[in-house]
Formats: structure tokens, sequence, C-alpha cells
């Protein structure tokens, strides 16, 4: 289904900041499965998303979706495929636009936008339905600007408008970790329930390991640009928290700190 | 009286080159000075095109057109060529001084009892005196609906999102480079036409009458924007051609209270940092929202 094959990365190359992030770097990720990406700072969790979304060039190495080669494509014209939820709330939304203005919006994607009416007021009870699930009563803040919005509500919304056009791929970039705690459980069950229920395949990266326990079918650990665990079905249920801290515990010793 | 209607009528002419600079500045967050060159771009072709006796009317249209394509050219440096925004513009209004030079083939012109979209009509005689100002408020009204409505496209609502958040035009599989060219050209078009507006008006094209457009249209949108925000049933849309008309009458007052009319530049320096002063100390009573 997405396929990172020998991904090569380096940073400022020739001056003294030169970081050779990935040397081989693999990925191979199958249909309806979600993994969840965690590791210490730098260790290209992120980079890699950037590099299946297209923000990041790899130097080489190739990127195939559903066995196409997507390596050359532009962000925007892999967007098609691939939604993501950024880790600012203010990513995800046109903050002078309405709610109702937005998710019109993102109900277009795949579609012209052209000369016809923005706003979509015969899906208006559909889009009021998403919100009512979300429980935050924004189905009765339609015509409110998203601006004026708190970040769970925020990031609650740019989730929805990511899966209205259900996705080949969807990227988590750390999606929840600018919110408090409650709002982060909000947004990541909300999460869980629209990747299950439209079988979604979902890379999340995240930095809460309790969240790499609880949820997602595959579970990775990164540190320097490669892949020190990765296990999913049944050993994925039975490892527990304690499990993922020995392990990066020991990768944080042997860096030193 | 005639005051008062000289207002309105400079007014109705700058307020579609301030609703361009609306587009611009407030939509797209983009300063584009290449304004202060297509401004006399239209006025340019307006002289050129009335003097070989071109339809008035058509006259603007081209004046539309010309300015769009100005407007694509600092759009396409911008992001093709990734020259950084002020600096596009700045190439681009500096190529137009030349342009607009051999548009015309003098520095400046008198148009001379050439037809003009005003002389086409005919209005009953208690009218006629007012006819300018009619055809200027029907033009202008019609370009403010214009907009409006295309504001209320999915086009529309793109570009409105793009100076947003470009992340999001990304994601939702859209180019934001190409929708910020477009919105650039709509932005230029407009103040083409204002520009050939103006030269149909005033009967002359003078190559420096775009000297601090920018400047003038910013003003005005911020006025618009600012002493507008509260009243809700008004677009915005409506508060900055009313913003250029508020900023036109302060300007003829401060002239007629015995400056020179070369003073004006100055005039609407000072005028435009009084704006942001006001902006600010708005904004501030307000909790302090987006700075202009």
């Amino acid at each position: 289904m997405l396929e990172l094959n020998n991904i090569y990365k380096s940073f400022n190359v020739g001056t003294i900041d030169e970081k050779i992030l990935f040397q081989n770097f693999n990925l191979n990720v199958k249909n309806g499965e979600f993994v969840a990406i965690v590791g210490s700072n730098g260790s290209g969790k992120t980079t890699a998303l950037n590099i299946v979304s297209g923000d990041v060039k790899p130097d080489s190495g190739s990127v195939l979706l559903d066995g196409k080669n997507i390596t050359k494509q532009k962000n925007y014209q892999r967007a098609a495929k691939i939604a993501r939820v950024f880790q600012n709330p203010s990513m995800g939304t046109s903050p002078s636009m309405t709610i109702m203005e937005n998710m019109s919006l993102a109900d277009n994607k795949g579609k012209r936008y052209d000369l016809t009416k923005g706003l979509n007021t015969k899906r208006r009870d559909f889009y009021r339905s998403q919100l009512e699930l979300l429980g935050m009563g924004l189905e009765n803040r339609m015509e409110t600007q998203t601006g004026a919005l708190s970040g769970g509500q925020r990031q609650a919304l740019a989730l929805i408008m990511a899966t209205m056009k259900t996705p080949t791929l969807l990227l988590l970039d750390e999606h929840t970790a600018a919110l408090d705690p409650k709002s982060s459980d909000i947004v990541m069950t909300l999460t869980e329930k629209v990747v299950k229920e439209k079988n979604i395949t979902t890379l999340m990266v995240t930095h809460n390991l309790r969240y790499a326990v609880e949820y997602g079918t595959r579970a990775i650990m990164m540190h320097e640009g490669g892949i020190v665990l990765d296990i999913s079905g049944e050993k994925k249920k039975q490892q527990s928290i304690n499990d993922y801290l020995k392990i990066f515990n020991e990768i944080s010793i042997e860096c030193g700190n | 009286m005639p005051i008062l209607i000289g207002i309105l009528e400079q007014g109705a002419i700058y307020g579609i080159m301030a609703l361009g600079i609306y587009i611009s500045y407030k939509i797209l967050n983009f300063p584009d000075l290449t304004v202060d060159g297509t401004f006399p771009l239209g006025a340019a072709i307006s002289a050129a095109l009335v003097t070989r006796g071109v339809n008035p009317w058509v006259c603007l249209l081209c004046a539309i057109i010309a300015g769009a394509l100005a407007g694509s050219i600092t759009g396409i440096l911008h992001i093709k060529c990734k020259i950084k925004d002020l600096l596009s513009g700045i190439l681009v209004m500096t190529g137009l001084y030349s342009i607009n030079y051999r548009i015309v083939g003098m520095p400046n012109m008198f148009l001379m009892q050439k037809p003009t979209i005003f002389g086409g009509i005919r209005f009953p005689k208690a009218l006629f005196p007012f006819r300018y100002i009619i055809v200027l408020f029907v033009i202008v009204l019609f370009v403010k609906i214009l907009l409006d409505l295309y504001l209320r496209t999915k086009s529309g609502f793109l570009l409105k999102s793009v100076g947003d958040n470009e992340g999001l035009v990304v994601t939702l599989g859209k180019n934001p480079g190409t929708v910020k060219i477009i919105g650039l050209s709509i932005a230029n078009a407009l103040v083409s036409l204002s520009g050939a507006l103006y030269c149909q008006r005033a009967m002359q094209f003078d190559i420096s009458s775009g000297t601090g457009t920018m400047v003038m249209g910013l003003a005005a949108v911020i006025i618009g924007t600012t002493l507008f925000r509260k009243i809700r049933f008004m677009n915005v849309t409506t508060g900055v051609i009313l913003g250029m008309i508020i900023y036109k009458a302060c300007i003829t007052a401060a002239i007629s209270s015995g400056l020179r009319s070369s003073d004006t530049k100055l005039v609407v320096t000072v005028l435009f940092l009084l704006t942001m002063l006001l902006n600010s100390v708005m904004n501030k009573s307000e909790g302090g929202r987006k700075n202009a």
C-alpha cells in the first residue's frame, strides 16, 4: 500500500551542521494498518511523514502509494489521495472562514473549484450530524469563524475535514501535541473512530507513548533515522507501556542523555 | 455641493482600486506594489485607445485585461521565480513605467473632446450635472456586487483560504501558487479599471498618476475594515468603498484648508499614518486582533 524504498536524506550538506538522517530507510505499510510512530526528537518521524506527503524531497529512494511511484509528485498532487492533520491546530482550517464554509471547502476536494456556489447548503444537515458526533456543541456554531474556536475544537474539525472525502492514506503529525490532556483524548478517540469506520490506512506520529500503546494496529519506534522496534497484531496488544519505556530509555541512555 | 460630488466621484473611481488592494493585501496577505504601475496602465490604455476612436467601453475592457496580465506577471515572478512578494511588485511596477510611456507616447496627454463612457448616455436635463457620479456609481456597484458574488463561489473560497492558510489549500489538492496568481490578476484588473475610469473622467493621462496608489488604497481598506467592522449586515467590500470616500473627503478637507495641491502626497502619507494609529487603537480596545 505505502512503500518507502531505500530512502536517503541528509540535511545541511556541506556545512558544519550536516546531519545524515536516513541511510537506506525502508518502510512498508499494509492496507488498513493504523501505524503509531514514536521516537525521540530528531529520530526522523516527522521527516518520514514529510517525505510521504511530498513536503520534503528525499536525496534518493522512492515512495510508492498503491503500487504507483509518487516520488516525483508535488505535495498538492499527492494530496488527492493523502490527507493530513498537523500539530498546529490552525493549520487544518481557514481561520477567517466559518465552520460551514470550511466544511464545504473540504467537501469539494477532488472536484473543481469553479464559479458555482461555494457553500454546500444541501449538505448542511450532514455537516451538522458530523459535528454533533464531536459533542462539542459546534453544530450550533456553524456560522462562527474557525479562528474563534479553541485548539481542540479546531483540531477535531480539521480531522473531520481531512477525512470528509475518504483518503487512501491519512497522516497525523503529532496532531494532539498542542492540546490539553482532555482535548487530546477527545481528538484521539475521534481519530480511532473515524479511521476504523472508514478503514483508512493511517500513519500517526506521536510523542505520547500511551497513545502508541492504546491505539493503532502496529507500533514503530524510531531512533536516529532507523526503526528500532516494529510490532503489530497480537504482539502489539501484549506490549505494555513499560516495555516501550524500557526500549525508549535504552536508546536515550546510548545517546548519553 | 460641487465639492461633495467631487469627493463622491473620486471615492467611486478610487473605490474600485481599493477593492483590488483589499484582495491582494487583506485576502491574499500580499503587499502588492504592482498597483502603482497598473493604475496608470489602465489610464494609458484608455487614453491611447480613446484618442484612436475606440469605443470607450471597449477601452475599459482592454484596461481590465492588461491589468490582469500585469498582476499575473507579478504572481509568476513571486511563485515561479521565488522573488520576494514586495520585490516582484516593485519590479513589475518599474517596468510598467516604460510600458505606459510607450503606450501613450508621451508623459501626459489630454483627451480633448473625445467620446468617453460619460458622453454616450442621454440624461434628462435635471440629472445632467450628476451624469458622472451616476455612471460611476453604477459601475462601482456593479463591480462590488460581482466581487461579492465571486467571493462566494468555490473559486472565491479557495482564494480566501490561500491567504489564510496556504497549507489547507495544499491538503485540498490545489496548487496555492496558482490561486495566488489568479488573485493578483483580479486585484490588478480592478486597479487598472480604476485607472481607466480616472482617465476618462479627468480627460487626461499623467504618467505619474500612479504614485501612492498602494498607500491610498491601503488606507481606505484599513478605514473600511476598522470603522465598519462592527456593522454586521454590511459587506466588507461596501466598507472598503465607503473607506475610500471618507479618505477622499479627508484629503479634500486638508487641501482646501490652505495647503497646495502639490502637498497631496504628504497629506496622503500623514493620513495613512493616522489610519494605522486609529487601527491599532481600535484593535487594542478589542483585545488585540490581527494587525493590518
